[in-house]
């Protein structure tokens, strides 16, 4: 392999809840891919799909009610979403590991420490009990925790949100996987543990090189970690590109709403922006454009088709029918007026 | 840990206080002169005096209660009126039996429930969840006299599988020592009896076990359901684990909590349906020893019937909470 291939290659997936309603269309036909070694974010508002995504990779959508209805998911070239269960097994934690969002919940209350950072060299490596915990102390001081030694007989109601996450990290790190999966891992956590954290996971990017799958619903943890970013909307890819591009020019309306709704440090005084109206339902919205009715700029078209993606730069894409060049329209020129408000 | 334990038992002082009060006011509690009672209205004048001087009942209350304290301290538990010996004597051989039946029953209960339970869970809506759950349901409204009776019809007069009634074969007698029959025979190398005592604890055992093993399972299933959804378990999931492992280590460790204490409550139970199985397959356990102290007014050996059967109930449920914190860490460490 060289360098920079995709460890992940996401085509087309199709993720569906079927409950007593019929079925749901959690996520439909998301596209994206994670480069060795980076850092790609993943953001979008509570409820567009950003957990499904990332429970698809692993395996784990749970399932009755949830299941893959279509695409393809490839890890290092080998396709997942038709792998057996066993092969699963032998991924999971081992080439892919996850992290979540609640620290607090996300931990064994009744196995200490130790025995749960161990778990994972001793299902995939070869290895006695004494590697395992010889591992488990070296991750736990890699994360920077201190009294490794002490903690690995501590119980996870010993510990601190920040630690509990740092414990996650350590986790996910102990097989050295290739790619790390973050299910907004610091929004359960207070501002200066965020940095912390976030500084934390880009060291072991850096210093492992392992790429990690950002998720996230705030811009500004993307702005400080990621190289690239994909926008989901209900359940689709709306935006993505390199995360300087996006900042610089964000071009899907759902994409300026959401920079123009962070808070700006340098205004101490200004009015936070919100985008007007409410995420729909996974699976209300049957035709059009689904962010639509939401849309300043919305127009007859956006109402009928749903719009594809456009490159409209290198490396960088928008599912927008303003970004349709192919054909003359008219509201294409008010996209110039629309940068700032 | 020991420290926990140690609190414990501290707490266990005025339980035990209150326990042995309410047990001595059995005998006081009686409406009128409670010797006349005991001994019918017949008696001789000299014959109640002297049944007043051995129940003590000329002294104040309180010094009663301090003397009925202090023989229980001694292990005297007082003399049958009917039998002319002392409670303590002849008690254990009661309760022998009756310990042996409800630990069979537990044991069955609970290996057979909790497993039950596991596998309903884990693949729910199976059809080894619903024939689990109806077979559990039809379990609790069970009576139980009705269910050994059936079994005597069927298993033991149909069918000759099992002895109808006793403990033993009277042909080939167990050699008592402890009164655990399986203790015994199985100490004397005598395994054919082992066998003869399993085969007589069959029926009531089961009988004995289904309420309990129906309860057991009913609530392993829903808390396991419970578990299994929680972040920890996605966790351990992530990590690669078996889902095997992933049930019977990160799952069930957290939700035996709650079954523990339902196998506490029903094992304190079960020595209330002893009575009633013990009744009906000719065993004879503490709850016969007891209906027949009824029966004859003997309220020496009820008074410390109950009184045993209450301490059992104390200790089932100190056992409980020292398994709750070995469990349970953030109990160990409050
Ligand atoms: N177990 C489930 N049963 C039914 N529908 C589900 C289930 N899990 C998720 N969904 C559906 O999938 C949609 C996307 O959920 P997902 O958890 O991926 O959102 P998210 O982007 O991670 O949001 P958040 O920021 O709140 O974590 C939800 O709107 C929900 O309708
Ligand atoms: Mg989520």
């Amino acid at each position: 392999m060289t360098t920079k291939d995709p460890v992940l290659q996401v085509k087309g997936l199709k993720v569906s809840f079927f409950t007593d309603d019929g079925e749901v269309p959690a996520v439909d036909d998301i596209d994206f891919y994670v480069k060795e070694g980076e850092v790609l974010g993943i953001v979008g508002e509570s409820g567009c799909g950003k957990s499904v995504t990332s429970l698809s990779v692993m395996g784990l959508i749970p399932s009755p009610p949830g299941k893959i209805t279509g695409g393809e998911i490839k890890l290092n070239g080998e396709e997942l979403t038709t792998a057996s269960e066993k092969r699963m097994r032998k991924i999971r934690g081992n080439d892919v590991a996850m992290i979540f969002q609640e620290p607090m919940t996300s931990l064994n209350p009744l196995f200490t420490i130790g025995s749960q950072l161990m778990d994972a060299t001793l299902i995939h490596k070869k290895g006695d009990k004494k590697q395992a915990k010889k591992r488990a102390i070296e991750m736990l001081k890699l994360v920077g925790l201190g009294r490794a030694e002490e903690l690995m007989n501590e119980y996870p109601h010993q510990l601190s949100g920040g630690m509990r996450q740092r414990v996650m990290i350590a986790m996910a790190m102990v097989c050295d996987p290739k790619l790390l999966i973050a299910d907004e891992p610091t929004t359960a956590l207070d501002v200066t543990i965020q940095a912390q954290i976030l500084k934390l996971m880009k060291r072991l990017n850096e210093e492992l090189n392992t790429a990690i799958m950002l998720i996230t619903h705030d811009l500004g943890v993307v702005a400080e970690t990621c190289e690239r970013v994909v926008v989901m909307y209900a359940g689709k890819v709306v935006e993505n590109g390199l995360a300087v591009d996006i900042f610089k020019d964000p071009q899907h309306p759902y994409t300026r709403g959401l920079i123009q709704s962070v808070p700006d440090m340098r205004y101490k005084k200004q009015r936070l922006y919100s985008i007007p109206g409410n995420v729909p339902r996974p699976g209300s919205i049957k035709k059009g454009c689904r962010f639509a009715a939401r849309c300043e700029f919305a127009f007859e078209r956006c109402l009928q088709e749903d719009p594809p993606l456009y490159k409209t730069a290198e490396g960088h894409s928008t599912r927008c029918f303003l970004f349709d060049d192919t054909k003359e329209d008219t509201l294409h020129d008010k996209d110039t007026t629309i940068a700032t408000s | 840990m020991l420290q926990y334990i140690m609190r414990r038992l501290l707490q266990l002082i005025p339980v035990l206080l209150g326990m042995t009060f309410v047990v001595f006011l059995i005998i006081r509690a009686i409406p009128g002169d409670p010797a006349v009672v005991i001994l019918g209205q017949q008696a001789t004048e000299e014959a109640v005096a002297a049944l007043r001087e051995t129940l003590g009942l000329n002294n104040p209350w309180y010094v009663q209660y301090f003397e009925y304290l202090k023989n229980l301290f001694t292990g005297d538990l007082g003399q049958s009126i009917r039998t002319r010996t002392p409670v303590n004597e002849e008690i254990w051989p009661y309760l022998a039996a009756t310990f042996e039946l409800s630990m069979f029953a537990i044991i069955i209960a609970v290996f057979i429930g909790v497993n039950a339970g596991i596998i309903s869970a884990w693949f729910q809506n199976s059809w080894f969840d619903y024939t689990a759950m109806i077979l559990a349901l039809v379990g609790v409204s069970i009576p139980i006299f009705w269910l050994g009776l059936m079994m005597q019809y069927q298993f033991s007069l149909q069918w000759d599988w099992f002895p109808t009634t006793g403990r033993e074969d009277v042909r080939n007698p167990v050699n008592a020592i402890t009164n655990l029959y399986i203790f015994d025979t199985i100490i004397q190398g005598r395994f054919d009896q082992t066998l003869d005592v399993l085969r007589h604890l069959a029926m009531p055992g089961i009988a004995l076990a289904t309420i309990p093993m129906a309860i057991i399972a009913r609530m392993t299933r829903s808390s396991m359901l419970e578990v299994m959804k929680s972040d920890y378990i996605r966790t351990a999931r992530a990590k690669g684990e078996k889902m095997f492992w992933v049930v019977y280590r990160h799952s069930l460790k957290n939700a035996v909590i709650p079954v523990l204490t339902v196998i506490g409550l029903q094992t304190g139970l079960l020595l209330g349906g002893a009575i009633l199985t013990e009744t009906i397959f000719g065993l004879p356990g503490i709850g016969r020893y007891i209906y027949e102290a009824i029966s004859s007014r003997d309220y020496p050996v009820i008074q410390s019937g109950i009184l045993v059967v209450a301490f059992i109930f104390v200790m089932i449920n100190l056992i409980v909470d020292i398994l709750y914190s070995i469990i349970d860490p953030r109990i160990r460490y409050s």
